[in-house]
């Protein structure tokens, strides 16, 4: 534990130091839910036979969207760039555990999503005016806490497909902005048509959105604050991530080929152009 | 072989400033340049860490392999070679692109896994060496880009907390030269400070083994021999160092032993004196052709290399090729004395360690 926590502190000191991190993941949810909240104040939407008012549904959204900047962005970008510039290879070279350097990641992103989380919840209160119960704001923590850690996981298998440094922003930009689009994160998805919204609600970020809002807003769930149904989803993706990220995962650069051997290691990766 | 740490006995070397810096030292035990040995200061302790002075006292290689194989699908990176390092020497493993280095040195790190034969590092088979073997090893990757958003102290003290046994952070910077860059930025490094910074690294947690990858690419003369400085340093200190390199010079400054690899297999090894027949090669006896003399008319010369003919003169300067200089010499200043001649820009040379490893790896190189 305590070289975990010696490896989050200087992973949390880089993630703070990082203007994208600070521009990107933190900023953007707190501007966005000022901009979406001001547009929707006086809306509210249709939801599951009841409705729910327009600054809780982009609360509710923007606090997911700051999990997923957390952690498919900033987890993605990081790793992405730590292998091809062989950081990952050097720290594999030291008798560093991989579990502490897992737990650097998945802390830097706890703490990334939820400090940012406390920002956005206080902002509905005081700019917006929901109101939170103890219970409601402990069960957001809850669904911040679960759902980042199962989105690292999620994050750790997207690393493996990216193959560059130079390709790790755009994609990753294309995945979150795509699967978040369809996850109603932008646009109410009671505007949906039902495929598109079923179709998003075997994804992890629709399930872990509407987790949120009924942590916020229990009758959009049933009147059932703690939404278990959708954190299962939730967690088999990070499950489901987990385990292709350990079959996949490399410790070296692409470029050189050099598969550090391990659970990922792939001989038949390795070719003859590599030596 | 007595283990000894860094931590108990060195003090700041090479890299730092010409007033620390250690050139023209006495000769060590192997011969070449000693570093701070010459101080006085050094006074090498058995370390308390158990398990390190066990193997030192065993006598074993710090590094054995036989019969070292490794395919890629059809192609064949390695093909059986043998290998050894003694503790405390350095051994520099050279060969050209593509002649299997990379894969070798991976192996003997632990980041790749072979084919086939039997690999040892300090007494244990890498490919299933755990965290404790690893704190013994200390790897200088070819290509490997700092820390971004770290400094360079912030840097050398998380990869410190890796280890059960690290140096001091601002030793290790001393060592390396880095303490006037201690709060600066890694990614403010200069490609020279950030290759010291790799060193840097590779010493913190005060390895017995050190892979040195290629350690002074990018480094200008001046800062290569600082670095050699501080390896020579460390070797005095009793750490066994891999180097590969494709300078030469370096090889021969550095190297108690070199071994070529060319095409997956040993093309030589011995001594930067012997190897490749180098003690024994022929020697060239050189000068500028005297005016009004062709080459035609020198003296054929006791032990002149029948396989290279006659002497040639091209532009005017002669190369004799002899397999014995002192009677040769002998006798083409004897027969210039007779004649009342110079012979300009006289000299004698024998094959440079370039020479030697062209010759052993032509054909393949890529």
């Amino acid at each position: 534990m305590s070289l975990i926590a010696h490896q989050a502190k200087y992973d949390l000191l880089m993630y703070f130091r990082d203007p994208r991190a600070r521009g990107f993941t933190m900023a953007l949810p707190v501007l966005l839910l000022l901009l979406f909240g001001y547009i929707f104040r006086r809306e509210s939407f249709s939801y599951a036979g009841t409705t729910v008012s327009g600054v809780t549904y982009y609360l509710s959204r923007m606090i997911v969207l700051d999990v997923v900047g957390s952690t498919l962005s900033n987890l993605v970008v990081n790793v992405v760039n730590k292998r091809e510039t062989g950081a990952l290879k050097r720290r594999r070279a030291s008798p560093v555990r991989t579990s502490a350097l897992i737990g650097g990641d998945v802390i830097t992103s706890e703490v990334s999503a939820l400090s940012i989380t406390i920002v956005l919840v206080l902002i509905g209160w005081l700019v917006f005016g929901v109101h939170l119960s103890g219970a409601g704001a402990g069960l957001v923590l809850l669904t911040v806490i679960v759902g980042t850690a199962c989105l690292c996981g999620v994050g750790y298998a997207v690393s493996t497909l990216v193959k560059s440094q130079e390709s790790a922003g755009p994609l990753v930009m294309l995945i979150m902005f795509v699967l978040s689009a369809i996850s109603g994160l932008y646009i109410p998805d009671t505007l949906f048509p039902a495929w598109l919204r079923d179709g998003a609600q075997v994804l992890p970020i629709r399930p872990l959105a509407t987790a949120m809002q009924a942590a916020l807003d229990p009758a959009t769930n049933g009147g059932r604050q703690f939404a278990w149904q959708d954190l299962l989803i939730v967690l088999a993706w990070g499950a489901a991530g987990a385990w292709f990220a350990v079959r996949r995962f490399s410790w070296s650069p692409s470029k050189s080929l050099g598969a550090v051997p391990g659970r990922g290691y792939c001989p038949g990766r390795v070719t003859a152009r590599d030596e | 072989m007595v283990y000894t740490s860094i931590n108990e006995s060195i003090r700041p070397i090479g890299y730092v400033t010409s007033q620390q810096s250690l050139t023209g030292s006495q000769q060590s035990h192997t011969g070449k340049a000693s570093s701070h040995m010459q101080s006085g200061k050094v006074r090498p302790r058995t370390r308390s860490d158990p398990a390190r002075p066990a193997f030192a006292a065993s006598g074993e290689p710090a590094i054995r392999v036989r019969g070292l194989r490794m395919s890629y699908g059809t192609y064949e990176a390695v093909c059986g070679i043998d290998l050894d390092a003694a503790q405390g020497e350095i051994l520099a493993f050279l060969g050209p692109n593509g002649a299997g280095k990379t894969t070798t040195t991976e192996i003997l790190e632990g980041f790749r896994k072979r084919t086939a034969g039997d690999v040892r590092v300090l007494g244990e088979d890498p490919a299933g060496a755990g965290p404790g073997w690893r704190s013994r090893i200390g790897v200088v990757l070819q290509a490997c880009a700092p820390e971004r958003l770290l400094t360079v102290r912030e840097c050398l003290a998380m990869y410190a907390g890796y280890y059960p046994r690290p140096l001091p952070v601002s030793q290790v910077l001393s060592l390396t030269g880095l303490a006037e860059k201690a709060s600066s930025m890694c990614e403010q490094l200069s490609g020279g400070q950030q290759r010291r910074l790799d060193v840097a690294l590779a010493l913190i947690g005060d390895p017995e083994l050190i892979f040195l990858d290629e350690p002074t690419t990018g480094f200008d003369p001046s800062a290569r021999r600082q670095a050699w400085q501080v390896i020579s340093g460390l070797r005095d200190l009793g750490k066994t160092i891999f180097l590969t390199t494709h300078y030469m010079d370096e090889a021969e400054a550095l190297a108690d032993r070199i071994m070529v690899l060319c095409a997956g297999r040993i093309a030589a090894s011995g001594t930067p004196q012997s190897i490749g027949g180098r003690s024994a090669g022929t020697t060239t006896i050189s000068f500028t052709l005297p005016d009004g003399l062709t080459a035609g008319q020198l003296p054929a010369l006791p032990g002149q290399d029948p396989d290279h003919g006659r002497p040639t003169a091209a532009r005017g300067r002669v190369e004799i090729p002899v397999s014995d200089p002192v009677p040769a010499l002998h006798a083409l200043t004897g027969w210039a004395l007779e004649r009342r001649l110079t012979l300009p820009d006289l000299a004698v040379s024998r094959p440079s360690l370039e020479d030697i490893y062209l010759r052993l790896t032509a054909g393949g190189a890529t």
